[in-house]
């Protein structure tokens, strides 16, 4: 990311928010780092706070507790209309009653910009996001892919540090969703604005994302780029929302974690001994042998059902312990193997990681 | 429109035609040219027409239920609109309560009102003045624009509001530009409703009103108790233009809006 961008990090402590007298807060102690220029997303199933704290950075929803610092602006006291930040909505909210044009002179008006300096903006902007030649359009003239462009010129169009966006392709079909995704792609490279973006689709965080932070529960539980959360997760909910994974449990006891009938190598870790922990391995990481056995970084198991997909097929099992697996293997390196076969699953210790139970 | 099988149809136009056909006898028995009111007229004229826009009583009721009828309508816009913002967007303990209170001019029987500010204008000396019906009226029309804005304000999208916060625009800037101009058509028909509500009201100002202060409506009423005189069908069918084309005027802009 370069250094000048024109982007503003976004700093978050502690930052937490409980709706009425609800038993669980809907955000519980956020803290997270967004830097200048980065595009950071949102992930996480439904309910589990992701729209609250973005509207929180916003402005639009009120805090219970907790520190918001837009560039170095303590932002805690500042109204929604005084942050200057972008916000895309996924329900588009654009003003039914103007133009697309005049939707998007909106905040510049607000701003009290010369007339000639609004015109001029608003027209790049709207050739910016291709609607050039719709600007005189009222919104329900637009389709939903166009209305959604409108309102993303809209939220760029006064140059924000800042741009939120809260599902804001959830509305559209697969094709446009594509479609938009490279487009906001393109406008984040071009304009270096630092962008958080939500969504619950997994493919959409791995291809837009340089960090994702993974919600749930309220609760971030892990930050990092798309390999951090795949290959590290740092818990049993990143491991199973992101993929498949293969999952042992057990008890940490001198580097080794044992139960149900298991006693395999544990990786290095900062649980201390006698904690409740599971080992993880990612499914394109185990290898298959025909023979059963096990030992320090393998397991028996039986084959279930074997599911070919294009390039890969995938190899259900179940362990001796009762727990389903899998595994992916490349077409090309395939094992000899059919269902209802005893086999033995191993892998590298390198591809191992355990996290707390 | 939707498929409507024509039972409905018909039991739907028996009915508009019951609600409206006393209404229109009055505009053929306006013509006539005979001093009595006989259905159908034998001859034609415009004779009482002419006397209604000449003679200076009848002309000043008119202007003083126009005159009126406008503040009233100022008045109850504001203030009707203006509770309805209370109603809708504040969720206080009574609210419901205070909803029944405000619409209580609908549904109490205006004779009771009629009575009941007849009695307090008495202790206040407001009977017989531009005030007094000014008041009075406010309170009878307010409702009908608390009607018409709440169901506005309940059908209106508040991300809008939040969206033209998140775009640097003031609560006030949010009213004014978004929020008022959306819900404009129901507050259009909230100022019809009162001003037609004021324009015809004549139980209320019958007991309020003083030879010095009358309204149209009164003065038909007057007229009507003391002698037959076809000027009041053609004071009828003035008060009937004007209302129709009130009530009539906001479909019309809305249907030029929708085809632009
Ligand atoms: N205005 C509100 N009043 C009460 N509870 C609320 C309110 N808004 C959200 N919540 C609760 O807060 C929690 C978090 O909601 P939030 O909308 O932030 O989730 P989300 O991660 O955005 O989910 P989704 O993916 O479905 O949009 C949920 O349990 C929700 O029910
Ligand atoms: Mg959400």
């Amino acid at each position: 990311m370069p250094d000048h961008s024109p982007g503003a990090g976004v700093r978050v402590r502690d930052l937490t928010k409980r709706f009425g007298s609800a038993a669980r807060p809907a955000v519980d102690a956020v803290s997270l780092d967004v830097r200048p220029g980065e595009f950071m997303t949102f992930l996480g199933p439904s309910g589990s706070g992701k729209t609250t704290t973005l509207n929180m950075i916003a402005g639009l929803e009120g805090v219970t507790g907790g520190e918001i610092r837009i560039g170095d602006r303590d932002v805690a006291a500042l109204p929604a209309h005084r942050r200057d930040l972008g916000v895309v909505f996924q329900q588009y909210a654009l003003f039914p009653h103007m133009t697309a044009a005049q939707n998007v002179a909106f905040p510049l008006r607000r701003r009290k910009l010369p007339k000639a300096e609004i015109a001029e903006r608003v027209a790049r902007t709207l050739d910016l996001v291709r609607l050039g030649d719709h600007a005189d359009r009222l919104p329900r003239k637009l389709s939903g892919g166009q209305q959604q462009r409108v309102a993303l010129a809209r939220a760029i169009v006064f140059d924000p540090r800042v741009l939120l966006m809260d599902e804001p392709l959830g509305a559209l079909d697969k094709k446009l969703r594509e479609q938009l995704q490279i487009e906001i792609a393109r406008l984040h490279r071009e304009l270096g604005v630092t962008v958080i973006f939500v969504t619950h689709d997994q493919e959409e965080a791995l291809a837009l994302s340089d960090r994702i932070a993974v919600f749930n529960e309220g609760r971030i539980e892990q930050v990092g780029t798309a390999s951090d959360l795949y290959e590290r997760p740092a818990t049993r909910f990143v491991a199973a929302f992101l993929g498949d994974s293969n999952a042992f449990e057990g008890t940490l006891s001198g580097g080794r974690l044992a139960g149900d009938g298991l006693d395999l190598r544990a990786p290095a870790t900062d649980l201390p001994d006698g904690s409740r922990a599971a080992l993880i391995v990612r499914p394109e990481r185990l290898r298959l042998s025909g023979a059963p056995g096990s030992g320090d970084n393998a397991v028996s198991a039986d084959v279930t059902d074997i599911v070919y997909q294009g390039a890969f097929r995938k190899v259900l099992i179940r362990f001796g312990n009762g727990g389903a697996g899998c595994v992916r293997e490349a077409i090309g390196a395939l094992s000899d193997i059919a269902p209802g076969d005893r086999v033995t699953v191993h892998w590298s210790p390198d591809h191992a990681v355990l996290v707390p139970a | 429109m939707s498929r409507v099988s024509w039972p409905l149809r018909a039991v739907t136009a028996l009915v508009a035609v019951w609600l409206v056909v006393p209404t229109l006898i009055v505009i053929p028995l306006s013509f006539t040219d005979r001093a009595s009111f006989a259905f159908p007229p034998k001859g034609w004229s415009l004779r009482y027409y002419e006397r209604f826009f000449t003679d200076s009583g009848w002309l000043i009721a008119l202007f003083n239920s126009a005159q009126l009828a406008l503040i009233v309508t100022v008045v109850a816009t504001a203030l009707g609109s203006a509770a309805s913002f209370a109603l809708v967007r504040s969720r206080f303990r009574g609210a419901g309560a205070l909803n029944g209170l405000l619409m209580a001019p609908i549904v109490v029987p205006t004779i009771i009102v009629a009575i009941a500010v007849y009695a307090t204008f008495l202790r206040w000396g407001l009977v017989g003045t531009a005030a007094g019906f000014v008041l009075a009226h406010t309170v009878l029309a307010t409702p009908y624009v608390i009607v018409t804005v709440t169901s506005a304000l309940r059908t209106f999208d508040r991300r809008l509001e939040r969206a033209a916060a998140s775009l640097g625009a003031t609560p006030w800037a949010t009213l004014r530009h978004v929020t008022l101009p959306l819900i404009l058509p129901g507050v259009a028909s909230g100022a019809v409703f009162a001003f037609v509500t004021s324009f015809d009201e004549v139980v209320v100002s019958l007991f309020i009103q003083s030879p010095e202060l009358q309204t149209l409506p009164v003065r038909m009423f007057s007229g009507v108790t003391n002698e037959v005189d076809p000027t009041i069908a053609a004071a009828s069918t003035v008060v009937v233009a004007i209302t129709t084309a009130l009530i009539l005027l906001p479909q019309l802009l809305r249907r030029n809006t929708d085809h632009a």
